[in-house]
């Protein structure tokens, strides 16, 4: 077996770990070194289902001892088996960086032999990496549940970011899928990550120098549709793992059925892609917009509305603290606009200290003003010929994609013509010709 | 917006060159219909002003704009200078002359239809130039990176620094097709240098077989049950394609071999 069929292999078996980021890391390159860390992060390519390649994302090796049942790597699972060995890994990675093909090196494994011996494969690779080539460009690591905390320590030394995928959002799924592994298993190498970037950031302001510990963070992953949890429970969890774990992200990957046990969703079933998008625009109100999770979803509403996004959802529930005026309104309230962003807000926020607001204005300032205009006033004025009634109002905060959902369920309506009206028949009906 | 008088001004196509078009347009008390170089002047009836580019004026401007606009606000000049805006030139004198007027806060004021203007072209101009950071793809040719760009706006400047950090052992160009231009680097210096005509030569055999092993990583890391070609062309436009390596249907060879090419 050569490089070219392992990596067909091991790049498959990766694919479905969503993290591609490669942001969070500013670092110059060495004398004599290659590469450096932008704190954007640089996307480097697209694949075909429209997500991003920023970083060599494999497998150090599928053969897994483990049985999880929502895992294509499963023990039980009839697949091909590869692993890369540390130098192999290294010059692939060296090569296709030195080609602007991609970022850094995003590293995760199966579990081989035991989770000791797994990291050590890692850390070998990491090193050839950092010392024998000094590559200054961007690691992340998974950290192995189950290894010993002096290996997890090096490993992190060596990145820069570190994760650990909690899948699972609930200990009894934990259990009923993947047996060998248990809530505390993943939440300790999480703990300790935390930790050790904590003592790196006193440490700095003590000591000159101090090797830096993992200096993007850490994130995790969570299935979504696997498992019957709500997207409340989901979202709690994220909330407390952003206050508590200090996660820079939490990705959310709708389940693509890989195994046809029965405690899984059938083969056919269709990934759930629009409750995984729901999801990650709660996640973006959670961290840029100041909401928390309790306001976005309660006992009664478990699941998020699949035609409306949340932040619409949460103004069209609180009609009673718009109209917001837009030369005046607080930099938290202007966040909560429907259709006015992080940046747009920022813009506002520069543009009123020395002119009056309009629409034309925020208009220049990149607002939606489709969706903002029923929640804004500007100089105590609603935009002009704007008539709010329940029905265009709701019409227009539902994206177009999802209007043709909502038109699919619906019964056609009658119509004067038996079949659709082109735009010939438009035409001709302006030009006179009917 | 103030009227146009019946004039276009012809200048050199340099940075110093448009300053000194801003100095022509305070001494005259004038905004010119146009400000066009030679060889892009279009058929007009207007009586032409050929500007001359005195470098004295074009300090003397600089440090007008400097001291009494702000550092910002000379800064997004010059960015517009490397934009593909059309008019750009014109847009430069007319944001100068509301800048005297109005001094440091007009880059605050973003619902003005000039400072719109600027900063649309600027982001357009930063935009592209990030997308190329990731876009860019070398090709090894004899120990020598080759990449070539076919950018709207002229991004060599703003690119320089990250590739020059990034690759500072390596001697490597990126040539710029649209402006005939490139950013030539070799371990401690660096030029934009401008360049009429480039073929990449042919790439050998490991330079092959590391653009399949890449090719092969691109395709295998789609999940095909998440198909989605219209989200894949808003993050990556088309017109990029035609430069990258894992988007070309070329027949590359398969590596054979049990290790990878030496580092």
């Amino acid at each position: 077996m050569d490089v070219y069929d392992k990596l067909q292999i091991l790049a498959g078996a990766a694919k479905y770990d969503v993290a591609c980021t490669s942001s969070g890391s500013e670092r110059g390159n060495q004398p004599g070194g290659i590469g450096n860390a932008v704190a954007c992060g640089v996307c480097h390519s697209f694949a075909a289902d429209g997500r991003c390649i920023s970083l060599l994302k494999v497998l150090m090796t599928n053969a897994c001892i483990y049985d999880c049942a929502y895992c294509q790597n499963r023990r039980s699972n009839d697949a091909p088996r590869a692993t890369f060995t540390p130098r192999e890994l290294a010059d692939l990675t060296y090569h296709f960086y030195r080609r602007n093909y991609i970022e850094g090196l995003f590293l995760s494994s199966g579990i081989i032999k035991n989770p000791d011996y797994t990291v050590e494969r890692m850390i070998e690779t990491l090193r050839i990496l950092r010392e024998e080539y000094r590559f200054n460009g961007y690691i992340h690591a998974k950290a192995i549940p189950g290894a010993d905390d002096l290996l997890l320590g090096r490993l992190g030394q060596l990145t820069d970011r570190m994760s650990v995928n909690i899948e699972l959002p609930s200990q009894k799924s934990l259990a009923l899928l993947a047996p060998d592994k248990s809530k505390t298993d993943i939440l300790r190498p999480m703990g300790l990550i935390t930790q050790k970037i904590n003592e790196n950031t006193t440490d700095l302001v003590r000591y000159n120098y101090v090797p830096k510990f993992a200096p993007a963070g850490q994130s995790t992953q969570i299935i979504v549709g696997a498992t019957d949890e709500t997207d409340y429970k989901i979202l709690n969890l994220s909330a407390a793992l952003y206050k508590k774990y200090r996660l820079k992200r939490v990705f959310y990957s709708a389940y693509i059925p890989v195994s046809d046990n029965p405690l899984l969703p059938a083969v056919t079933t269709k990934p759930p892609l629009l409750r995984e998008h729901r999801l990650y625009q709660a996640d973006w109100l959670l961290r840029f917009y100041g909401f928390s999770a309790e306001e976005l979803l309660d006992e009664e509403h478990q699941n998020f509305n699949p035609l409306i996004d949340p932040k619409c959802n949460w103004a069209i529930n609180h009609m009673e603290q718009f109209p917001v005026e837009v030369n005046r309104a607080p930099r938290e309230m202007l966040l909560r606009v429907p259709g006015i962003g992080v940046k747009s807000t920022d813009r506002i926020l520069t543009a009123r200290r020395y002119t009056k607001l309009d629409f034309a204005g925020l208009k220049k300032i990149g607002v939606v003003l489709k969706r903002a205009q029923y929640f804004l006033t500007c100089g105590g004025k609603i935009a002009e010929g704007l008539r709010i009634t329940p029905d265009n109002a709701l019409q227009s905060l539902i994206s177009e994609h999802c209007q043709e959902l909502l038109l699919g369920t619906r019964q056609e309506q009658l119509s004067l013509f038996d079949r659709q009206i082109t735009r010939e028949d438009v035409t001709k009906c302006l030009t006179g010709q009917i | 917006m103030p009227d146009r008088s019946n004039i276009v001004y012809v200048y050199d196509g340099s940075f110093e060159g448009v300053l000194c078009c801003v100095f022509a347009c305070f001494e005259r008390r004038e905004m010119p219909s146009g400000i066009f170089t030679q060889s892009e002047l279009p058929p007009t009836l207007f009586p032409q002003e050929v500007i001359p580019t005195e470098l004295q004026k074009f300090e003397r401007v600089k440090k007008g704009i400097i001291t009494k606009i702000s550092i910002e606000a000379y800064e997004l000049i010059v960015d517009i200078y490397f934009s593909c805006y059309p008019e750009k030139e014109w847009l430069i004198c007319d944001f100068a002359r509301l800048g005297f007027q109005m001094g440091r806060k007009i880059t605050s004021c973003i619902t003005l239809d000039t400072v719109d203007a600027m900063l649309g072209a600027a982001k357009h101009l930063h935009n592209e130039s990030h997308l190329l950071k990731g876009f860019v793809r070398f090709s090894d040719y004899d120990g020598v990176m080759v990449a070539v760009i076919e950018p709207k706006n002229f991004v060599l400047p703003t690119l320089s620094p990250h590739f020059c950090d990034r690759y500072a052992g390596e001697t490597f160009m990126i040539y710029d097709k649209t402006h005939s231009a490139a950013l030539v680097h070799r371990p401690g210096e660096w030029r934009i240098i401008p360049i009429t005509e480039f073929t990449e030569p042919e790439a050998g055999e490991y330079e092959q077989k590391i653009r399949s092993l890449w090719k092969l990583f691109y395709d295998t890391i789609a999940i095909k049950e998440r198909d989605n070609p219209r989200c894949r062309m808003g993050h990556m436009p088309k017109r990029y394609w035609s430069h990258m390596t894992e988007m070309q249907n070329e027949n590359l060879l398969r590596p054979g071999m049990q290790s990878l090419p030496p580092r």
